[in-house]
């Protein structure tokens, strides 16, 4: 039988097993007398085989949360008025719209009798305070309900997400753990603030629902002030200073399961 | 398999490839995410049945020529259209290259990404040209050529400067 003569494409698909094997042996017997064509097909079946193992580790990489993410089926996405509320600030509208928070003072002593007594001190809810807590609520009405990129740095790789973050607000900073309150880190982000960068942590708890942890330098004149809550729609905020750090817990909760996630926050920052 | 997990189960593939395709400095991750965005609003336009790894990368590549075009200058490597002309080797050009990532980087893309989608994805030929929407035959000749190009690359063989063309 006549055989075809053999080709450059031939040759390429040799290397890359492209061939039916009848024309894979008539490509070999060609070969045989072609020691140079021979070597140089090996060294391309050797490259192949070292772009293989080069980048081989990366299949066995952890997916990063936020690729997978990506493909996973939308949650519902929360109520209309998050939305609405984290598309106004995007925009930079929420202050034209007048978003004002209420914001009190708690009688925690009453609440939280296991309360240390240093961070039970009564004060009227200063300006600044209520400026951090209002940050916190739009911070957290922005991206909470953020189904796909919810964070910038997620938790599994929380060493390089506290190495930034502690860098880029020149502390350290790492997350409060809150398993024991049924809350997982999901990541974090950089956010701008008043007196420079900001980290937001989130969390989330078995149902889906998301609780941020707003952290910035307050400029204030006390180093540190009293638990305060605000409220604004769904979002509660729990904020305080301590040590020139602004801390918000923000979520769509009850004041009383914000007050025990701050509270454990709140401990867990002392105790470092 | 749900087209959700058979997205999912392309990830790492996928980020290889990107890996690959983009070197080193990063970004890799980025058009991975764009991809499987784009892919997630486009997956009721995927016809069921076919082969989703084909898509999938015509898809991010797609994407590359788009990032390519916004970030650079839309060129086209001389030896694309056939002229090898012998052009004085500049001081770069004598530095021996030895690692296989730095290689690769220095291939045109057009060569890189048909070399990567056949040796990493180990795709057909044929797949490759869908993928990449070309002509069989210019796989064959971008293949051919890529891979000699990265042999003289790695035996720090003198080579012949590719030109690149405004088109």
């Amino acid at each position: 039988m006549k055989v075809l003569p053999v080709t450059e494409d031939d040759l390429q698909a040799y290397v890359d097993d492209q061939l039916t094997l009848e024309r894979r042996d008539e490509v070999e017997a060609w070969l045989a007398n072609r020691p140079q064509d021979a070597a140089r097909l090996r060294a391309y079946q050797q490259q192949n085989e070292a772009m293989r193992s080069l980048f081989a580790p990366v299949m066995d990489e952890p997916v990063p949360e936020r690729l997978s993410a990506a493909v996973r089926p939308a949650r519902p996405g929360g109520p209309a008025w998050l939305r609405v509320a984290a598309m106004v600030s995007a925009v930079g509208l929420g202050s034209v719209l007048g978003w004002t928070l209420r914001s009190e003072v708690l009688p925690l002593q009453m609440a939280q009798p296991e309360l240390s007594s240093h961070a039970v001190r009564s004060m009227p809810a200063s300006a600044s305070g209520t400026g951090l807590a209002r940050r916190a609520a739009i911070a957290h009405a922005v991206y909470s309900p953020d189904v796909r990129r919810p964070v910038e740095i997620s938790a599994d790789q929380e060493d390089q997400l506290v190495a930034w973050l502690s860098k880029r607000l020149g502390v350290s900073l790492k997350p409060p753990i809150l398993g024991d309150l049924g809350y997982e880190l999901i990541g974090g982000r950089l956010l701008p603030g008043d007196a420079g960068p900001v980290a937001q942590f989130m969390y989330h708890d078995v149902s889906g629902k998301r609780l941020t942890l707003y952290v910035s330098h307050e400029t204030h004149d006390e180093g540190e002030t009293a638990f305060q809550f605000a409220e604004e729609g769904p979002i509660g905020v729990f904020f305080w200073v301590d040590r020139g750090m602004g801390y918000a817990i923000s979520a769509g909760a009850d004041k009383g399961e914000l007050a025990r996630v701050a509270l454990a926050v709140h401990a867990q920052l002392r105790s470092k | 398999m749900d087209p959700n997990e058979e997205l999912g189960a392309c990830i790492p593939r996928l980020r290889r490839y990107a890996r690959a395709l983009l070197g080193a400095r990063g970004g890799a991750d980025d058009l991975v995410q764009d991809t499987l965005e784009r892919a997630w609003r486009k997956l009721h336009l995927w016809r069921r049945g076919a082969e989703l790894r084909p898509w999938l990368f015509s898809i991010m590549h797609n994407l590359y020529v788009d990032q390519a075009r916004r970030y650079g200058v839309d060129t086209l490597s001389l030896d694309e259209v056939d002229l090898d002309i012998p052009v004085r080797a500049t001081q770069e050009d004598l530095v021996e290259v030895h690692d296989l990532q730095g290689a690769l980087a220095l291939l045109p893309a057009e060569q890189r990404q048909v070399l990567l989608l056949v040796a990493l994805e180990q795709m057909a030929y044929k797949d490759v040209a869908r993928t990449l929407d070309i002509p069989l035959g210019t796989v064959m000749s971008r293949l051919s050529r890529g891979r000699e190009r990265l042999r003289e690359l790695m035996e720090g063989r003198p080579r012949v400067v590719p030109l690149k063309v405004v088109r």
